[in-house]
């Protein structure tokens, strides 16, 4: 009995030694994490005197406009990388695995350049003068545009002639910027969780006569949820609180959240107290998010990515 | 093979560490923080600095005295020299956040221009010594909005989608208060509210709001029409000679951007060096050919090889610099007005 | 195998080439004889060349790649344990805790830098430091350490429970028996963690926009300020040496994957036929 006793006492020893491996970490996560978020609260509820207040909060609805265009762009943003992002990580995994592999290098490749990079490359190819509007030029588009449009207008003498279309400084072009960005991010966790799939599982239901349509929406959809939900998170999050792509492709007149933020800490508006209401209030949009894709798919615990 | 890689791996973590090391823990070089606008010097006089001094400097840009304030005031910062316009050097003095210039140290400022010695903004000359000054004025592409003569030609919907505006909240509102014949340094609210609603009407003709990436713009054609500094004019005019440039009919902002110490600045002495240095004869004119601004020193008009048409933007008549406003520093109450408006402008 | 949908494939075929034309067109400019990034006049190097005595981009690559590698490497360390520590932990201590750690994968990253900043001001202001390279780098551990541990964790779960218990009874001490059976049982994902944590740092730009202060920048930071002024096709030509090295890295990491994967096929092959 006693040396069970023992036993038992120094496997719990055991356990404990174990246990304190993470000490370090946790008290770095208290100090790195934590009390840096409490300090966002704290800003948030002071004002600049330093006394307790709501105020940051009261010119919350001015900013509605912002918070508009933030979340309706990263949807927009989110739902097309849905879009385009399942069927070809379907049609990725579909291929033999040498095929995939390659594939699937080839997709994290833009990943790995610099983020900024990625983004400034779009604006040579969006710009007025951009690469884009010079070869629709060179097509004759513009012509042919301007020749219906004179034909059917009204006075002759008053219709402007276009050379471009306005692609660069839109709300189009922020998108872009976002699908670009994190397309891969959508791609690469729906098709890790479709490859996991048993594949006797779709034998079997095409065994018992399903068509494959039906194969599609009963069998392989429901069983790769969790990484659409993934991919849909690493999606959103980073769209509703960029602030690079909309300077650089949104000129400064799309302004987003992270722009909001970004302009009360570093930016031409200095005002700590309130940039930490609009993180507060971010973050807890974000949070929401979460929540609400928690409750669509399962547990947590996946490796991210790779 | 293993131990091969375990080898190479610490060898590397080991050599980077010490590197981070050496980084960081310096002896006493000869260092000099500087925080300037963007392309607002020439960086060959930086490396003739630090040939004639020993003295490295590190050299950062901001893109408006607002995002300058505000990156200062947020912390951690060790800047000692910055460059503000003169409503911001005055905002800084009163808010205590310079240190007073030694004038033994800075012999170069007996040729300061006596216009410029004891300005407004900062009447004992004890905490800055100017660095270049100069108007703002429209800059634009003939061939696409015609002669341009009012501050109205940014304003007008004939040139939509061409406009480019100013990404800061004096000089925008500088500009649409002075085409509604306000001050730009009013304090009435009814004034600032109506400049407001002006701004924010241009705002579905505008291009997009810009400060330094208005050169590619405007020197590509991707633009036709912005606001900005006369100096800058004349850089872009090297690149694009079709581009005009007009100070409009209804008078404009006369600016000075002076050198000035931060308060608690660790190389006090570097700085007044440095300050010295771009204020002398020869550095102040290569510097002023190359920018493009007008130099503070008296002796550089004569030294200067320009062209007459570029002497005439860069010393404008006295016809001219009577239409001109400086800015002064507002009550703090209007700063954060001028805040509150330029977000909800932004949104 | 069932024949591919034929719309999977051209969808798939469109997104390829929408992920690649802007980084081509990149890389044609990068060698452009004048400085437009639209209107093709001609070959040269010249970008390069400036690129190469740029000091500013050079010391900044440098932070870079030194941040990046100390970062990746004591996360790994720290998380590694961390794991070990938190898989060892009973369920209402575990999962609060893991909660806490998924907050840096979950906030936006303009959050976590503008948190880590008023953090850091503060602290410096009492304790009287800058942000520099010290708070970079701790920065870039605390956005590092968890993907570390969401990487090592199912790692941990995968091992046979006996594991510990067997080496032990086999004569190894408890010391050992983590360093020499656990750590290398689960060595893949402090690898995959590793290099997560490492791409995530290089191409970090937020959180060291508003940790690193103004005596050091990171490769990002400089690529940022180059856009907001006069935009030199030096962007171009460091696109394409990133590209270039990505690529390089990419194949070699194919090439070895290939070589294991027929090495182990051919391992079972002869086991097979014995």
């Amino acid at each position: 009995m006693s040396s069970a006793v023992n036993e038992s006492l120094s496997a719990l020893s055991s356990r404990h030694r174990k246990q304190a491996f993470a000490y370090p970490y946790v008290l770095w996560m208290a100090l790195f994490v934590v009390i840096p978020i409490v300090l966002v609260a704290v800003y948030a509820f002071t004002s600049v005197g330093g006394g307790f207040t709501l105020s940051n909060f009261y010119n919350m609805p001015e900013y509605t406009a912002v918070f508009g265009r933030s979340l309706w762009l990263a949807f927009v943003a989110t739902v097309v990388c849905l879009i385009v992002g399942y069927p070809v990580a379907l049609a990725i995994s579909r291929t033999n695995p040498r095929t995939q592999r390659i594939l699937m290098l080839m997709l994290m490749l833009p990943m790995w350049i610099n983020f900024l990079l990625r983004t400034y490359a779009w604006m040579s190819l969006l710009e007025n003068t951009g690469l884009i509007n010079r070869a629709l030029g060179a097509l004759g588009v513009f012509d042919l545009i301007n020749s219906i449009g004179l034909a059917r207008s009204a006075s002759p003498s008053q219709y402007v002639p276009i050379d471009h279309f306005q692609l660069i400084n839109t709300g189009g072009a922020v998108v872009l910027g976002m699908v670009y960005n994190y397309l891969p991010f959508m791609i690469l966790p729906i098709h890790s969780v479709i490859i996991k799939i048993d594949h006797s599982v779709i034998e079997a239901a095409q065994d018992l006569g399903a068509s494959r349509g039906i194969v599609f929406r009963k069998v392989i959809f429901p069983l790769s949820i969790s990484g659409v939900i993934s991919g849909i998170t690493m999606v959103f999050v980073p769209s509703v609180s960029t602030f690079v792509i909309s300077k650089l492709l949104g000129g400064g007149t799309n302004m987003l959240l992270g722009d909001l933020i970004e302009m009360q800490f570093l930016g031409s508006a200095y005002n700590p107290h309130l940039g930490s209401a609009i993180s507060l209030i971010m973050m807890a949009i974000v949070i929401i998010c979460m929540g609400v894709m928690n409750k669509f798919g399962e547990g947590e615990e996946q490796a991210v990515v790779m | 093979m293993k131990k091969a890689i375990t080898v190479v791996v610490s060898a590397a973590l080991i050599l980077c560490l010490f590197a981070g090391c050496g980084g960081k823990s310096e002896g006493p070089k000869k260092v000099l923080n500087v925080y300037n606008w963007g392309e607002y010097i020439d960086k060959d006089l930086l490396e003739q600095f630090e040939e004639e001094t020993g003295i490295k400097v590190n050299y950062k840009n901001y893109e408006s005295n607002e995002q300058m304030y505000s990156v200062l005031k947020q912390g951690g910062v060790s800047y000692d020299v910055v460059i503000p316009s003169d409503y911001m050097v005055a905002r800084m003095i009163d808010e205590d956040m310079l240190e007073p210039l030694n004038l033994d140290n800075i012999p170069s400022y007996s040729l300061i221009n006596d216009k410029l010695k004891n300005p407004v903004y900062d009447p004992e000359n004890k905490y800055s010594i100017p660095y270049m000054w100069g108007t703002v004025g429209i800059i634009y592409d003939p061939a696409k909005v015609g002669e341009v003569t009012s501050w109205g030609a940014l304003f007008d919907k004939a040139n939509a989608g061409q406009i480019l505006m100013f990404d800061n909240s004096r000089d925008a509102m500088g500009i649409a208060l002075k085409y509604l014949g306000h001050s730009p340094n009013t304090t009435d609210e009814a004034e600032l509210n109506e400049a407001f609603e002006l701004l924010k009407q241009q705002k579905s003709i505008l291009q997009g709001y810009v400060m330094d990436q208005i050169f590619e713009k405007l020197e590509s054609g991707e633009a036709a029409i912005g606001p900005y500094y006369a100096g800058d004019y004349l850089t872009m005019l090297e690149n694009n000679p079709s581009l005009k440039f007009c100070i409009p009919e209804e008078g404009t902002n006369i600016f000075v951007d002076a050198m000035c110490i931060l308060k608690g600045a660790q190389n006090k002495e570097n700085a007044e060096a440095f300050i010295n240095f771009m204020n002398s004869t020869e550095v102040s004119a290569k510097n002023s050919e190359f920018i493009g601004y007008t130099s503070p020193n008296v002796e550089v008009r004569d030294v200067l090889e320009l062209s007459e048409d570029a002497k005439a933007v860069m010393y404008p008549s006295d016809e001219v610099l009577s239409k001109c406003e400086a800015f002064t520093n507002l009550p703090q109450k209007t700063l954060d007005y001028y805040d509150s408006i330029w977000i909800k402008l932004k949104s | 195998m069932k024949k591919r949908p034929f719309g999977g494939s051209f969808l798939t075929a469109l997104t390829f080439i929408f992920l690649y034309l802007p980084i081509i067109v990149l890389i044609v400019f990068s060698f452009n004889s004048t400085k437009s990034r639209t209107v093709w006049s001609g070959f040269t190097l010249d970008w390069y060349r400036e690129l190469f005595s740029d000091s500013t981009f050079l010391s900044s690559l440098e932070i870079t790649l030194l941040v990046s590698v100390l970062a990746s490497f004591i996360a790994a360390v720290i998380g590694t344990f961390a794991a070990i520590g938190f898989f060892n932990m009973k369920k209402n201590w575990r999962s609060p805790l893991l909660a806490v750690n998924n907050i840096p994968v979950i906030n936006a990253d303009i959050i976590t830098g503008v948190s880590l900043s008023l953090l850091f001001v503060s602290a410096g202001a009492v304790l009287g430091f800058d942000l520099g390279f010290g708070t970079l780098l701790i920065a870039h551990i605390s956005f590092n350490i968890p993907y570390v541990i969401l990487s090592v964790m199912p790692k941990l779960y995968q091992l046979d429970r006996n594991l510990f218990e067997a080496a032990q009874d086999l004569g190894c001490t408890w010391f050992q028996t983590i360093y020499k059976v656990i750590i290398p049982e689960i060595m893949p994902g402090i690898i995959n963690g590793l290099l997560i944590a490492f791409t995530m740092s290089v191409d970090d730009f937020v959180i060291s926009y508003f940790t690193a202060g103004s005596s050091v920048q990171t490769m990002s930071m400089t690529i940022y300020s180059m856009t907001r002024r006069r935009i030199s096709p030096e962007i171009n030509a460091i696109s394409t040496l990133l590209f270039a090295v990505v690529l390089v890295l990419l194949i070699i990491v194919n090439i070895r994957e290939a070589r294991q994967e027929k090495a182990a096929e051919k391992k079972e092959k002869l086991l097979k036929g014995n």
